[in-house]
């Protein structure tokens, strides 16, 4: 009796060890295919805005705006949503899944109002981006600042 | 070439957000929020940059690169305008996408409906 308990028990643990492993496995190979691909997208975008005589960094804030733009049709056509549920952080870590939050919110709520609906849900995930965001870099600011005044 | 490490140094980025994803009870806002912060960071000790030299879309695609711009920015607007680089120099530097993502973000509520689920 204390046998099967004990038996029971490891079999759980095992079950629970082992079965998101392989979900784990799967999961992270669609998010590295389809994470990897957008970015593959992104430099064939850069090459081309360089060959058009950008330097880089004008030719990488164009990448982006680009895939902002692709995101926010292709989210508007319901596409988007479907990659997300195959490809999970795949589809959220690339600069589409930030453009994705920002249109998904805003047509969700666009039914409560411009203001209060669309406008304001319109940052409910570019709000926390840009605020958390803002509070690293000037934290940065001020320590590269009190470096180069005593380095220099 | 830098095509090929832009797939696997963009992938492998995503791959870490996956781990979080299953692994934690993070959600993806909270996910998203942690790889802008964390890009701020590595880009602040300046570890962010050979990062997008080696790999460029791949490393300037995924959220961690949103990040790296905003201190490259107040960086950069440090060396050029002094302290209130601190301020300025992160949006200065982000404002193409936020501008995008907001302005799309707004056209595109207009133009489509919501989806039944």
């Amino acid at each position: 009796m204390n046998m099967t308990e004990q038996g029971k028990q490891d079999y759980r643990l095992r079950v629970s060890a082992v079965c998101p492993q392989t979900n784990l496995l799967s999961g992270c190979a669609k998010a590295f295919l389809v994470g990897g691909s957008i970015c593959v997208i992104g430099q064939l975008l850069l090459y081309l805005y360089q060959n058009a005589g950008m330097d880089m960094q004008t030719a990488s804030t164009w990448v982006s705006v680009t895939l902002i733009f692709a995101s926010a049709v292709t989210t508007g056509l319901g596409w988007y949503d479907n990659l997300g549920k195959f490809a999970g952080a795949g589809s959220i870590i690339p600069i589409t899944g930030f453009a994705n939050g920002v249109v998904a919110s805003a047509i969700e709520f666009k039914k409560e109002g411009f203001i209060l609906g669309l406008g304001s849900k319109l940052f409910t995930i570019a709000g926390p981006v840009i605020l958390y965001g803002l509070i690293t870099s000037s934290l940065v600011g001020v320590v590269y600042y009190l470096v180069t005044m005593l380095g220099g | 070439m830098q095509l090929i490490h832009a797939f696997w140094v963009g992938g492998l980025i995503c791959v870490v957000g996956q781990i979080l994803l299953q692994r934690t009870t993070l959600t993806p806002a909270r996910i998203v929020v942690i790889f802008v912060v964390a890009g701020a960071i590595l880009g602040g000790l300046g570890w962010y940059q050979p990062l997008v030299d080696f790999a460029g879309a791949g490393a300037t695609v995924p959220l961690t690169g949103f990040g790296y711009s905003l201190s490259r920015g107040v960086m950069e607007e440090i060396q050029a305008s002094g302290p209130i680089g601190i301020l300025s120099g992160g949006l200065k530097a982000t404002a193409s996408g936020i501008a995008a993502a907001v302005l799309f973000g707004f056209i595109g509520a207009v133009l489509f409906q919501p989806k039944l689920k």
